[in-house]
């Protein structure tokens, strides 16, 4: 007969809240699983009443909306914890963000409620800014309307098992270039922003510089900086070139 | 301008190494001063991975230590890996802190702890990408003055070419009053340049500075003296010693790292120094005496610490945890602090005992009872007569049993191989001890699944050890007696099964054991072999035997000194050994008894408990045992 914890089982979780988290600066370089644990022991120092699994080893209860890629900031990520006490959203919200590192940012906490759709039925696609140092706005215009020209792009991702081809144009919702001045240096760069859908398999923004690279000529001198900026359901009442994209906290 | 960030240089490389996060800083808790403010400013390097070096507690202690000081900063550094290594040497990016990503070489003191020899080929890496020159000699007085600490530093000869200080010992009050001398000698307008602070540290006594001493040597290769060269400079540097451990309580606000590091827990030391007397132990030689930290000073600190870092494990740490005089008071309080929380306390002690398997069972109270370590180190009891670890094979049984009894599933041994004296059968005799570990185990547990892994390293002989003057064993023979070993586990048809068997092959041993006993002429071997691409020489991924072998063999040909020569040869009572002028405060005739009372197989009690065996620490150092029971308790603390 196997040992078993003693005492009670743990409190149920009787909350559940939806947090939209940033990944901001140097903080970037954070892997999910660097977040995860980091966000993990800011629960525990900021006192915010956690539910937790079972077991001789509880866990507790976090989870997680999918994750940029590292390297890449984020303005829009999103997980889903549950609560042993009822506590008012903001709150939470101040008291996470004051225990986690400055970079790792909390955002926005909402309330759940009960039946409503999961945070992962309530993501489909995510709006990309790519900041391209060196390119012109106007050679980015050209790269992206060859791009766009194309239905499909192949390019072969390399992964542990080897390469991976993934079709980085089907993906592409929209895109539009903006221009930029890069760091207070006065020089404008272009930027790119694209709306890609959430695809199997995923579809990541470097697989689309790497296609805009393949098909269109797309040079890019420096290594292009990403961030997400927004996550959620397309907007079916407006154009889909619009890449509007609705709030899943909303 | 000095002091200015290389972040904006470093971080579009970033994206093209492995865990680029292991470079950014963050932490929970790191500090970042106005340069401008502070007027000496310390960067504090662990020669290896950031995953490696971010929990070192020495670190971790010098660096809170020092920035709680007005006007004193310290930052930290790591070994970068060779994919950043190659990128930084490209595009010019000098060696840098993690935490305001300031070039090391602006920085007026380099302080690098030294947990083992073999981090030196990273400590070259660091100076070059630094931008400081490798020998000591050839730095000027913008340089940062590079100091050593650390275990190793108790030997710092073969890296006394690259070294301006080393200090030993106890380093909290040491880098205090570094400051202090290298603040006075800044305001006065820094003096007699490099060479007059070097000096004020060197008279002062607080650190050793190889160049003031002259070292000549005979024909035949042995050293012939050791002397200083300059007036002041002492003929023996002795170890600091800290003696008030409540008055340190160090770390309070530990590091809470981003990136996955070897060890995430909230550690604390609950004692310094150990008395055992184990004679292969350099630790319990060159730390003593032993200093108990009280048990309200360890309960605060655990409770205030897990608090600021949210660890969800606290490791009690010391050379021997049990021998706490209020060891028991101190897991029962801490259980009941922690009792229905996630926090998992850990005794990371190994000694054979059954007290031991009572004190794990109550740090685990409500958790996951998996593997317990006792470290008998000798696989007979003959040998473990020789290396003073007093311990019968019955004992042994007998404590695992109460394991196994207790619930616990799985017992891990850990031995040397290669020890003085040592015979084939010492080392096959290990398989018959883990049979009747699993037999008895068995039986205690009523149940079969139960395993028992035995894990072997390769001994290095050690200075200020009575080991000191022993013969290495070559690697062959250590590599003959593991093989047995594994043959004879492997041919246990009734037991073999269940038993694991964990070993390193025995030729980084030897390079390890050239670094530690080795005197100035092996500063040229390391030159050669980091010239010639040697980093990490800890990983075995990177560590390249005969890299080092032929970096040896080319320095050291035409000399009467060889790899060998520094290794496998037994010394004698009348050599002058390269470390005898730095002063552990072991008397050299006590430590050369203690080597014939070994090989005479003679057990020395522990000096807590039975009467002083004048080995020389306590008179020489003007310092002496502390130990309680205080008597007091653990209270928790009320939530502020």
């Amino acid at each position: 007969m196997s040992r078993q914890p003693e005492g009670p089982p743990p409190p149920p979780v009787v909350q559940r809240l939806r947090v939209r988290y940033a990944k901001r600066g140097r903080l970037r370089f954070t892997s999910h699983r660097d977040f995860a644990r980091a966000f993990e022991r800011a629960i525990q120092r900021s006192g915010v009443p956690i539910a937790f699994s079972a077991g001789f080893s509880p866990h507790p209860k976090v989870s997680y909306a999918g994750a940029a890629p590292t390297g890449v900031a984020s303005e829009a990520e999103y997980l889903e914890i549950g609560l042993a006490e009822q506590r008012a959203p903001d709150d939470v919200r101040s008291a996470l963000d004051a225990a986690l590192p400055a970079g790792l940012d909390i955002v926005e906490v909402v309330e759940a409620p009960p039946g409503t759709p999961a945070l992962a039925d309530r993501i489909e696609a995510s709006r990309w800014q790519i900041v391209l140092p060196e390119v012109t706005p106007e050679s980015a215009e050209a790269v992206l309307a060859t791009f766009l020209a194309h239905d499909s792009v192949i390019v072969e991702r390399p992964t542990k098992d080897g390469v991976r081809p993934v079709d980085a144009r089907a993906a592409v919702v929209s895109a539009v270039v903006v221009p930029r001045e890069s760091r207070g240096s006065g020089v404008v760069c272009a930027t790119l922003e694209l709306v890609v859908r959430h695809a199997t398999p995923a579809v990541r923004p470097d697989d689309v510089v790497t296609a805009m690279r393949q098909a269109a000529g797309l040079s890019t001198p420096v290594i292009p900086v990403v961030t997400r900026l927004a996550q959620g359901l397309l907007d079916a009442e407006r154009s889909l070139d619009d890449g509007a994209l609705k709030d899943p906290l909303s | 301008m000095s002091g200015q960030s290389v972040f904006e240089r470093l971080e579009p490389l970033l994206p093209t190494v492995r865990k680029p996060v292991q470079y950014v800083g963050g932490e929970l808790h790191a500090v970042t001063k106005d340069w401008d403010a502070c007027d000496v400013r310390w960067a504090l390097m662990y020669p290896d991975a950031y995953e490696v070096g971010l929990p070192n507690q020495g670190v971790q202690i010098l660096y809170e230590v020092l920035n709680e000081r007005e006007g004193v900063l310290a930052e930290r550094t790591y070994s970068v890996w060779p994919d950043l290594e190659a990128a930084m040497r490209e595009h010019g990016i000098p060696q840098f802190t993690v935490d305001a990503h300031r070039p090391v070489g602006d920085f007026d003191l380099f302080g690098v702890s030294f947990s083992t020899e073999l981090g030196y080929t990273n400590l070259l890496t660091a100076l070059d990408l630094a931008g400081i020159p490798l020998s000591a000699a050839d730095r000027g007085i913008d340089h940062p003055v590079v100091i050593a600490g650390g275990h190793a530093a108790f030997n710092p000869e073969p890296i006394a070419e690259f070294i301006d200080v080393a200090v030993l010992g106890d380093g909290e009050q040491a880098v205090l009053a570094i400051t202090d001398i290298v603040r006075a000698w800044k305001a006065e307008g820094r003096p007699d340049g490099r060479e007059g602070l070097l000096l004020r540290l060197a008279t002062s006594g607080v650190g050793y500075v190889p160049a003031f001493y002259d070292v000549t040597y005979l024909p035949d290769g042995r050293i012939q003296r050791v002397a200083p060269n300059r007036p002041g400079v002492p003929w023996r540097v002795a170890k600091q010693t800290v003696m008030d451990l409540d008055e340190w309580p160090y770390p309070k606000r530990p590091l809470v790292p981003l990136a996955e590091t070897v060890h995430e827990r909230y550690s604390v030391e609950i004692f310094r120094g150990c008395t055992r007397g184990c004679r292969f132990c350099q630790a319990g030689m060159i730390t003593r005496p032993v200093r108990e930290r009280s048990i309200d000073t360890i309960g605060e600190m655990v409770q205030r610490g897990v608090a600021a870092t949210g660890f969800e494990e606290v490791g009690l740490l010391s050379l021997s945890s049990a021998d706490h005089s209020e060891i028991g008071e101190v897991a029962k309080g801490l259980a009941d602090v922690f009792e229905g929380s996630n926090v998992s306390l850990s005794l990371p002690s190994t000694r054979v005992d059954a007290f031991n398997v009572t004190l794990a069972n109550e740090l685990s109270r409500n958790g996951r009872r998996t593997g317990l370590t006792f470290a008998p180190e000798g696989g007979s009891e003959r040998m473990r007569r020789v290396i003073n670890k007093m311990v019968t094979e019955d004992d042994l049984i007998r404590t695992v049993a109460t394991a196994y009894g207790n619930g616990w599933r799985q017992v891990k041994l850990y031995f040397m191989c290669g020890l003085p004296t040592e015979t084939d059968e010492d080392v096959t005799a290990i398989a018959g001890v883990a049979s009747r570990v699993i037999e008895t185990g068995r039986a205690a547990a009523g149940r079969k699944d139960i395993r028992c892994t035995v894990s072997i390293g390769g001994f290095v002989p050690k200075p200020h050890t009575p080991f000191q003057w022993a013969a290495q064993l070559d690697h062959e023979t250590v590599d003959h007696r593991l093989q047995a070993l594994k043959a004879a586990i492997v041919a246990d048809k009734q037991y073999g099964r269940s038993i694991g068997l964990r070993y390193h092959d025995g030729r980084p041993s030897i390079i390890e054991g050239m670094l530690s006993r080795g005197d100035r002429r092996v500063s040229a071997v390391i030159r050669r072999v980091w010239e010639g691409g040697a980093r990490f020489d800890g990983w075995s991924e990177y560590f390249s035997f005969d890299a080092w072998v032929a970096a040896a063999e080319e320095v050291f040909a035409d000399s009467p000194v060889s790899l060998d020569w520094y290794t496998t040869r037994e010394r004698e009572l009348t050599e002058v050994l390269p470390w005898d002028h730095l002063d552990s405060g072991l008397d050299k005739e006590w430590l050369w008894q203690d080597w014939q009372d070994a090989i005479s197989e003679a057990e020395v009690e522990d000096c807590r408990w039975s009467p002083c065996y004048d080995c020389g620490v306590c008179p020489s150092m003007g310092t002496q045992t502390q130990v309680g029971p205080t008597g007091r308790m653990l209270l928790p603390l009320s939530p502020v």
